[in-house]
């Protein structure tokens, strides 16, 4: 079955950590206080002068071959359309194996006892809208689109740009790229 | 405050009980996988467009609300300053409007002023006290002795209350404490200031310099946005800065300059730009007048010379002189905002601007646009009568002739007896937490406790609440509606804000209060209209404005205009000269420097460092260091001190300090942050945070407050404002 193969580009060039995405995602999905599904990573390297800095918003990877899965016992941690990784919550017993098992830290219980993370924001995404964090960013750092449609904004910043992953020896496969 | 996500969580846990999220999530199917879709279902089952007021920049929103409550604020794409995104401030309004700590009820106090001790009571008998108050005032003092401090757009019926009252005194922290000297320093160059939002054209730069500014931290929503796009085209960046701010991070020249010294840097790029003949001549001679006299005065000010007092290499200033002109004259040289450093910033702003004028900027593309505005007809207001007695914000016997707008700091001093050329007797303060606002806190308690009388109109119960005679509860912005907004702009617009939701509690909007003020004080004629909203929609009408458009989209634009001498504007200099005046012969004539000059700052003595501060994304100010919902991701300052000086105090990262200033005041305990990323010279910490308000039951005794560590302010001769970057203090350990 063909479909979408949806990915994330960030473009650390252009972010400024200011955490609109981190606030955004919290308001749309509603996640509870003292908890996110996306953060900020500001890393600075060198010594006074000479340094170098770079901001990256986080979430959840979205790996095309992703342990969370594996590892979940119940069949609540799957992979829905487009790549996406969810959790379905009434599946879901809260036994954090999926928490062990991903590389990433992206996912957290709950306090509705399940496990919880990014869904691409989905539920947008299937009436064509941009997920949350993407929306907000008043940088314009943050795309999200189709892997498999070579025209897709994604596509070609991935085709234009240098970029990486986060932990590409694992092997998952992570779908959010970090363009820099 | 880069949390790793484990640390946030286990933060996190310690204070939020597990409150599970009320709504049952409805269950979508797509997909073939079988399994649900989550939607948390936040979209409003009904979408309010309106303009935010967690900052001052009033960004479009649109607000959803379901079952009454609003779930989500999200980004207007129609209007012109939000186009859809918002900065993280602008989504945190829920955390505003559900802040739990908000003033509930009209408060009279009970004891002495700063005390604390107040009681509830009805909305009439806090406002007859009002009216008492300014009537008392008006027969013993006459009107002028009334003076109102205002910060945010609620405001407006406030300043036309004070105006229809008879008293010229209004004032903000936002000019002498803050934006003043930019003003004041491109007004006597091009004959105007940049305003606010400011007509940057960042968006078509092709190089951006950037002195002090830390934009990305300092946030405000179009500016980011605008220079994101430019970096995103690849247009080169200049940062100037003490500090490795995020802007730093992401420039093609970091200059890590010696606090104190910007001066000194404009003046060397000045001088390089005329030796080496990189300046827009055709623009220089059409528009300027004053550049001979400019060659002449710059002609010692070297690299070389630079170097002494900025530490930065002779051959940087060169190359980075060369870059910048090798944009031009679409090189911006940003104004800055929040500009009251030494006390000669308007001259220090002046060079800002005489170097975009040798860089051809002014007006065009890339530069400075020439915005365009929506004419909106003033509501047909009774006039106001005889013109009031000229404000009292300088000490007798000073005088700041460029001075644009009231000094507030000056009306404060003017409420000690004696100070100025009349007593201020009375205040009116809406939304201006002047605690925190003003330098020397201990003066502006003195200036508090000789006043006859005090009333405070606030959302939250602020630091200045404490020392008022009465407390008013505003509504929040999303349940009142303001003024309409029509800024100078890129394109002329006009935006409504509208009421999201039903007040809460027993809080009323600013323009029913000002209102009500109004009738028991005799000024009734002045408050005509039955409320906000038919008074929006009359000017909005007699603009020839569609309302029922504007209603629906919270924003009615107008048609692009031309903004740059590209599009064919020919630029007016409202200067004595008609033309951009390099050389200031009102300057000379008031007896200050017509041309720029460089004094080296006092340099902090030795083990004591000067203390700097500035901005988070995420918060206004100490106006939101309340909102328990921007807080999740920002919840106190720290202290940013250079690594290796924090090896030689022997302090740790991430250790309590205490802060103590050159006067042996203390702050409250921060985290230190030890890091590469700040010169040996300096500290640094984000303005807004040390509240001790008892009322503010988050905020309170989170992170260290600078304001009560600058009681030493250096004065700009030319407008009175209030240079802060002058104190200095040391670090010590956290004494348990």
């Amino acid at each position: 079955m063909t479909g979408p193969r949806w990915a994330m580009t960030v473009d650390t060039r252009l972010c400024v950590a200011c955490k609109a995405c981190v606030l955004a995602c919290k308001a749309e999905n509603a996640v509870p206080d003292g908890f996110c599904r996306d953060w900020l990573v500001e890393e600075t390297r060198g010594e006074f002068p000479e340094l170098h800095a770079q901001n990256r918003s986080e979430r959840c990877n979205h790996c095309s071959e992703p342990p969370c899965v594996d590892a979940c016992p119940t069949g609540a941690s799957h992979v829905a359309g487009g790549g996406a990784v969810l959790v379905t919550h009434d599946k879901c017993t809260g036994c954090k194996a999926c928490i062990a098992a991903c590389p990433y830290d992206a996912r957290y219980v709950h306090p509705g006892g399940w496990v919880d993370k990014c869904t691409f924001c989905l539920h947008r995404a299937q009436r064509g809208d941009q997920p949350a964090c993407v929306s907000v960013c008043p940088t314009y750092c943050l795309d999200f689109g189709d892997l498999g449609d070579p025209d897709s904004v994604v596509s070609h910043k991935l085709r234009e740009r240098r970029f990486k992953v986060l932990h590409p020896e694992t092997g998952c496969g992570p779908n959010v790229y970090f363009l820099e | 405050m880069a949390y790793t996500r484990r640390e946030f969580i286990r933060i996190a846990g310690a204070g939020a009980g597990a409150a599970a999220v009320g709504s049952g999530l409805a269950s979508r199917w797509w997909g073939a996988d079988g399994d649900p879709v989550p939607d948390p279902g936040t979209d409003g089952d009904r979408v309010v467009p309106s303009f935010c007021e967690l900052c001052f920049w009033k960004c479009g929103i649109l607000c959803h609300v379901k079952d009454g409550r609003v779930t989500k604020i999200v980004g207007n794409p129609k209007h012109p300053l939000s186009r859809g995104r918002l900065c993280p401030r602008g989504t945190g309004g829920t955390g505003l409007l559900y802040d739990p700590d908000r003033l509930k009820k009209p408060l009279l106090r009970v004891n002495g002023r700063g005390g604390q001790s107040f009681r509830e009571v009805e909305w009439p008998e806090a406002l007859d006290r009002v009216a008492d108050g300014l009537k008392a005032l008006r027969d013993k003092h006459g009107p002028e002795a009334l003076a109102l401090y205002t910060h945010g757009y609620g405001g407006s019926w406030f300043k036309h209350l004070l105006r229809a009252y008879g008293s010229a005194n209004v004032a903000a922290p936002s000019y002498a404490q803050c934006r003043g000297p930019r003003e004041a320093g491109f007004r006597l160059t091009f004959g105007q200031g940049v305003g606010s939002p400011e007509n940057t054209d960042m968006e078509n730069a092709r190089c951006i310099t950037l002195l002090g500014s830390h934009l990305g931290e300092n946030m405000h929503n179009t500016q980011v946005q605008d220079f994101a796009l430019a970096l995103s085209r690849g247009a080169g960046l200049v940062v100037v800065d003490p500090r490795f701010s995020v802007a730093a991070g992401k420039a093609d020249h970091w200059l890590p300059i010696k606090p104190g010294t910007d001066l000194a840097l404009l003046l060397a790029w000045i001088h390089v730009i005329l030796a080496e003949g990189l300046y827009d001549h055709e623009y220089v001679e059409k528009y300027a007048v004053g550049l001979d006299k400019l060659r002449e005065h710059v002609a010692d000010k070297t690299p070389e010379w630079a170097y002494a007092a900025t530490t930065l290499p002779p051959e940087k200033i060169v190359e980075t002189a060369r870059f910048l002109a090798g944009a031009r004259p679409a090189s911006l040289v940003h104004p800055g905002r929040h500009v009251t450093w030494y006390g000669d910033d308007t001259q220090r702003t002046r060079a800002v601007a005489i170097l975009n004028a040798l860089l051809g900027s002014w007006g065009r593309r890339g530069g400075f646009f020439l915005p365009a505005q929506l004419p909106l007809p003033k509501y047909p207001y009774t006039h106001y009568g005889t013109e009031p007695k000229p404000p009292a914000d300088v000490a007798k016997g000073h005088n700041y002739p460029f001075a644009d707008e009231t000094i507030a700091s000056g009306v404060c001093e003017a409420s000690i007896p004696g100070t100025a050329d009349y007593d201020i007797k009375g205040w009116l303060v809406y939304g201006t937490n002047l605690m925190l606002a003003l330098p020397e806190p201990e003066k502006t308690k003195q200036a508090i406790q000789a006043l006859d009388f005090i009333a405070v109109v606030d959302v939250l119960p602020a630091e200045i609440t404490g020392w008022a005679d009465v407390v008013l509860p505003e509504s929040t912005y999303l349940e009142r509606c303001d003024e309409l907004d029509a800024p100078p702009w890129r394109v002329p617009f006009a935006a409504v804000r509208q009421p999201v939701v039903e007040p809460m509690y027993d809080s009323k909007p600013g323009w029913w209060i000002a209102r009500e003020i109004a009738h028991r004080v005799g000024l009734a004629d002045y408050f005509p209209w039955k409320d906000s909203v038919e008074y929006a929609m009359q000017r909005a009408h007699a603009a020839g404005l569609d309302c029922d458009v504007m209603k629906r989209d919270g924003v009615v634009v107008g048609a692009p205009a031309a903004i740059t001498i590209e599009d064919g504007v020919e630029p007016a200099f409202d200067t004595p000269s008609g033309k951009i005046e390099l050389y200031s012969q009102a300057l000379a004539d008031a007896g200050f420097d017509p041309l720029p000059e460089f004094t080296p700052p006092e340099e902090p003595p030795p083990g004591m460092f000067r203390l700097l501060f500035g901005r988070s994304p995420v918060h206004t100010f100490g106006r939101t260091t309340n909102n328990r919902f921007l807080s999740q991701v920002m919840s106190s300052n720290e202290l940013w001190l250079n690594r290796r000086a924090a090896d030689e105090l022997g302090l740790a990262d991430g250790e309590q300090v205490v802060v103590v200033n050159q006067d042996e005041v203390r702050s409250e305990p921060l985290a230190l942050r030890a890091t590469q990323r700040i010169r040996s010279d300096c500290v640094y910490l984000v303005h807004g945070y040390g509240h001790d308000a008892p009322g503010l039951r988050f905020a309170r005794g989170r992170g260290a407050n600078d304001t009560r560590l600058v009681t030493r302010t250096k004065i700009d001769p030319l407008m009175g404002g209030t240079g802060m970057n002058v104190n200095f203090v040391r670090v010590e350990r956290r004494q348990p």
